[in-house]
């Protein structure tokens, strides 16, 4: 096992390529249907998608447009003339024997993404360019044999390439964790992990704290999750650091991820790279933007998340808070529509009763909600400030309500939880309390001068009015009533 | 035989005489396979009124890289021996839609590779002529289906001179429209920067009517223009240049003197020809023979043994790809899919590809200047009328050398007309080419047409 002493003298450098599946309705250069999930194999495919000959690409207009939102998500330019380029292997999920891309005039140029980290603080990482592509088909292997799926040939996508910007694993994580939320803000892709709708490649190299030059690095390909990515980048610091100091070198080379073995291993190095002979798409005539085109492209993506990480500043919710609630958009934008309307106390309420009912799992985007109607959630929380509702009340209209299309209000009297905060019913079942022999002992000890013992015929109070009395008016009428 | 000649019978007659005289020249081998079946059901659908247009009932034949119902489109090769196409080209549908009928597909060399359809995999095309001769190519097949007058038209594709070099050698007309007038949707692609669809009559009328089909905007090829076809007539004498270069010694003397003959007719209707130089012209081959054998190694990739045609047996992935390729290719396939790949290899893409396209931007600047000059320019279609079969067969530069004339046009998107202007000594026919600038094809045709009227 290495010294920590050894492995805290190097430093990890990380570029990150991210292939992000784009959101659209049929596929990148044909009108077959774009969402193949669950579909049996090859049924989600067109000829252009199959390579037949004399097939033409036609450009979809959606796709170029949700890589126009996605430069805006990465504060890109977006280049005014992109093209689309050949980059040419044989396998047998690549129909036409290349694959569509932007190789020398990509569409979106320069920007950057700022994550936040665990403590607080923020890693900008440079966006080197971003280009569309082609997905590739699948392949099945069986004994003997292999089977094409080309559901997903076609598929529009666009390829994120970061600078090397990252220098931890917990950097790289938060850096895919951006991003997935920025696509899936932007509108640019479901972002459904689990369906490889974003995959991060990452190119890790170590070296020397304070080297001038970097190290050789490995590229781990196909990392579907954000806590993938953190786990090889840890194993691969640590397995590259090893190789240094026991001599060796570090080859450059393609690495696979196991997520059942926590371990990279070699796929194939870099004697054995293809030669992608690439060439500009004749085929294909340039797309060519306006400064007014790109404007009026990016008037449709809503608010990011950073927007709603400044505007929730003034509700002072914990970090764990805060992520849980931007891991679903909805909710997001949930919250701050109660905060424009009903403030910051309202919304701080509301953040909580989220947080606490979304599971704390970043990657989990299920919708647990169907009722966004930011009123109804405002009302409940107005509801509790104002005393109408217990706060353990309170959490179970707003179970209900999140799935309800009743109002709160509704929902509590339903559910009888209203409190009572009618002085004269309270005063009634007070002096119930204080009649009853068994508060007799309380009544001395409070006349004693020991305030605690109130909380006895409080608790008798609630008792008697099935948890509806307002707890604090039961209070003062019992210190009313024995004359304090 | 017209297009009128064939309105002129009924549909069931055009057809049927159009297929016998098909079958009575076989020895030609102009043609792959006749769609006998379809053709005669779509004729006697004309017949009952069911199916109506310009063309309602006149049978041609499509060159066999078009895509086609009823028989297979083999691109005369190996590969797609067995290829049943599952749609049809554009180009076919819309000449189906004006009553058209496709009786059957024409040879060419494999993937229209060649200028002489001696690189078929079904055997060479003869000279409509002279048996003795080639029929040129890469649409050999349709451009002697035409002369032989099996058919008033025939399709055919120009990416080098595939249309123009055949139309030449036998003695029709071959259109090669500008880059971009006909969809390319459903012809087996070559080089996608510089294919077009085109072509091949015996009278100038008739190959208007037909392109004026054909032209247009097609959503399923993003390279087609907004349809500009238009008839033009003449309004006055044009301003013709005969590119000197062209005529040279090294062009056969019967070509020279067919062309000069044609130069004395343009003069006698009153235009004006005047020699201009073109000094670029000396590079076009070999531009050409670097951007096109790129965009062929491109486009041919998708024919791998996978998906459909030629698998070979073979026990691994590699060798389904090598085996299944080299028996689906002819060997000037493959000396075109390695030279395009060498082009394209890391190292040598800037030496070869890009320094290519630089040159070819500079061809098109000269060409564009010439035509703030010129109307229009005529040259020779071919350095030599149709060769003997198997004379270049076996050196492939001189095989290049007979595109010399019908390049430049091509790398440039330019639209070019082959006219037969006579014949040699022998009696080989000899075409005239005919360029004008983009998109005045009209022009080029009504130029032609008053010549071909004199």
């Amino acid at each position: 096992m290495i010294h920590q002493d050894v492995l805290d003298s190097y430093e990890m450098t990380i570029g990150i390529e991210c292939h992000v599946q784009l959101a659209t309705l049929s596929k990148l250069f044909s009108g077959a249907n774009n969402d193949a999930r669950d579909k049996n194999p090859n049924t989600a495919v067109s000829p252009i998608d199959f390579g037949l000959p004399g097939m033409l690409p036609i450009l979809n207009r959606e796709a170029v447009e949700l890589a126009v939102c996605a430069g805006k998500a990465l504060n890109a330019e977006i280049a005014e003339v992109s093209r689309f380029d050949r980059k040419h292997y044989f396998y047998p999920d690549l129909p036409k024997g290349y694959q569509i891309t932007q190789m020398y005039q990509p569409i979106i140029l320069a920007g950057y993404v700022d994550a936040p980290l665990l403590d607080g603080s923020t890693v900008r990482v440079r966006i080197h360019h971003a280009h569309l592509e082609e997905d590739a088909g699948k392949l099945s292997h069986y004994d003997g044999y292999s089977l094409v799926d080309l559901n997903r040939a076609g598929t529009p996508l666009i390829e994120i390439v970061s600078e090397p910007d990252i220098h931890s694993a917990a950097a790289a994580k938060a850096y895919a964790t951006e991003l997935h939320r920025l696509m899936t803000y932007a509108g640019v892709t479901l972002g459904d992990l689990y369906h490889g709708n974003m995959r991060f490649d990452v190119n890790i190299s170590v070296a020397k704290k304070g080297a001038t030059e970097l190290g050789t690095r490995a590229e781990i390909k196909n990392l579907n999750s954000f806590r993938s990515v953190e786990r090889a980048a840890e194993y691969e610091f640590i397995r590259q650091v090893e190789l240094l100091e026991s001599g060796q070198r570090v080859v450059q080379e393609t690495r696979g991820w196991s997520d059942a073995t926590g371990k990279t291993t070699s796929q194939r190095s870099k004697e054995d790279a293809q030669d992608y002979r690439y060439m500009p798409d004749a085929d294909i005539p340039p797309i060519v933007l306006t400064k007014d085109e790109v404007e009026r492209i990016q008037a449709r993506v809503p608010a990011l998340p950073q927007s709603y990480r400044d505007a929730w500043v003034p509700l002072n919710l914990d970090r764990s808070v805060v992520d849980a609630l931007l891991a679903n958009q909805s909710y997001a934008a949930l919250i701050s529509s109660v905060q424009v309307h009903a403030g910051d106390d309202a919304a701080r309420r509301v953040a909580h009763w989220f947080a606490s009912a979304v599971t704390q799992d970043e990657e989990q985007t299920a919708i647990i909600a169907s009722n966004f109607s930011p009123e109804g959630y405002a009302e409940l929380a107005d509801m509790v400030a104002k005393n109408e509702l217990s706060s353990t009340a309170a959490k179970e209209v707003f179970a209900e309500l999140l799935t309800s299309d009743q109002a709160p209000r509704s929902i509590a009297e339903a559910r009888n939880l209203l409190q009572v905060s009618d002085e004269s019913a309270i005063l009634a079942i007070v002096q119930e309390v204080l009649a009853d022999p068994a508060s007799a002992q309380s009544i001395l000890d409070i006349k004693a001068g020991q305030e605690k013992a109130i909380g006895f015929l409080v608790g008798q109070v609630m008792k008697r009015s099935a948890g509806k009395a307002n707890p604090a008016l039961a209070q003062q009428l019992i210190k009313q009533q024995l004359g304090e | 035989m017209t297009i009128a000649d064939a309105k002129a019978l009924s549909a069931v007659d055009a057809v049927t005489q159009a297929i016998a005289r098909a079958r009575q020249h076989e020895s030609f081998n102009a043609i792959l396979h006749i769609q006998e079946d379809r053709a005669l059901e779509r004729a006697r659908a004309v017949d009952a009124g069911e199916i109506t247009g310009v063309l309602a009932g006149v049978p041609f034949i499509a060159k066999d890289n078009f895509l086609t119902f009823d028989g297979p489109t083999t691109a005369a090769s190996t590969f797609l021996k067995d290829f049943h196409a599952p749609l049809q080209a554009t180009a076919i549908e819309k000449l189906e839609a004006e009553g058209a009928i496709c009786i059957g597909k024409a040879n060419l060399d494999a993937f229209a590779h060649g200028g002489s359809t001696e690189n078929s995999a079904f055997g060479v095309t003869k000279n409509a002529v002279d048996q003795t001769k080639v029929a040129g190519g890469s649409s050999g097949g349709s451009a002697a289906a035409v002369a032989l007058e099996i058919v008033p038209f025939a399709l055919g594709t120009d990416t080098g001179g595939s249309i123009r070099q055949p139309a030449s050698f036998n003695g029709v007309v071959g259109v090669k429209p500008t880059y971009g007038t006909v969809s390319r949707y459903g012809v087996v692609a070559m080089a996608s920067s510089t294919d077009t669809i085109g072509v091949l009559t015996s009278n100038v009328a008739d190959a208007n009517t037909v392109m004026e089909i054909m032209a247009g905007k097609d959503s399923k090829d993003m390279t087609t223009l907004p349809d500009f076809w238009s008839t033009r007539s003449l309004d006055g004498p044009l301003k013709i240049g005969l590119v000197t270069e062209s005529m040279t010694d090294d062009v056969d003397e019967g070509v020279r003197i067919a062309v000069s003959s044609y130069v004395e007719s343009l003069r006698s209707k009153g235009h004006t020809v005047e020699d201009v130089s073109m000094s670029l012209l000396k590079y076009a081959l070999a531009i050409y023979y670097v951007v096109v054998p790129a965009e062929i190694s491109s486009n041919l990739s998708r024919y791998d043994g996978i998906r459909y045609g030629r698998r070979a047996t073979a026990e691994s992935l590699a060798e389904v790809y090598g085996k299944s390729r080299d028996e689906g290719f002819m060997a000037e396939n493959k000396r075109r899919i390695m030279i395009g790949s060498y082009v394209l290899s890391s190292g040598f893409f800037d030496a070869y590809y890009l320094q290519a396209q630089k040159a070819r931007t500079l061809l098109i600047n000269e060409f564009n200047e010439l035509f703030s000059q010129y109307d229009v320019l005529v040259m020779p279609t071919a350095p030599t009328p149709g060769f003997a079969i198997g004379e270049n067969a076996h050196d492939p530069v001189k095989m290049y050398l007979a595109d010399i004339m019908t390049v430049p046009a091509s790398l440039a998107g330019l639209p070019a007309l082959s006219v037969p202007a006579g014949v040699d000594e022998h009696g080989l026919p000899v075409g005239v080419q005919l360029i004008g600038k983009q998109c005045d094809d009209g022009l080029l045709m009504a130029l032609a047409q008053q010549m071909e009227a004199a």
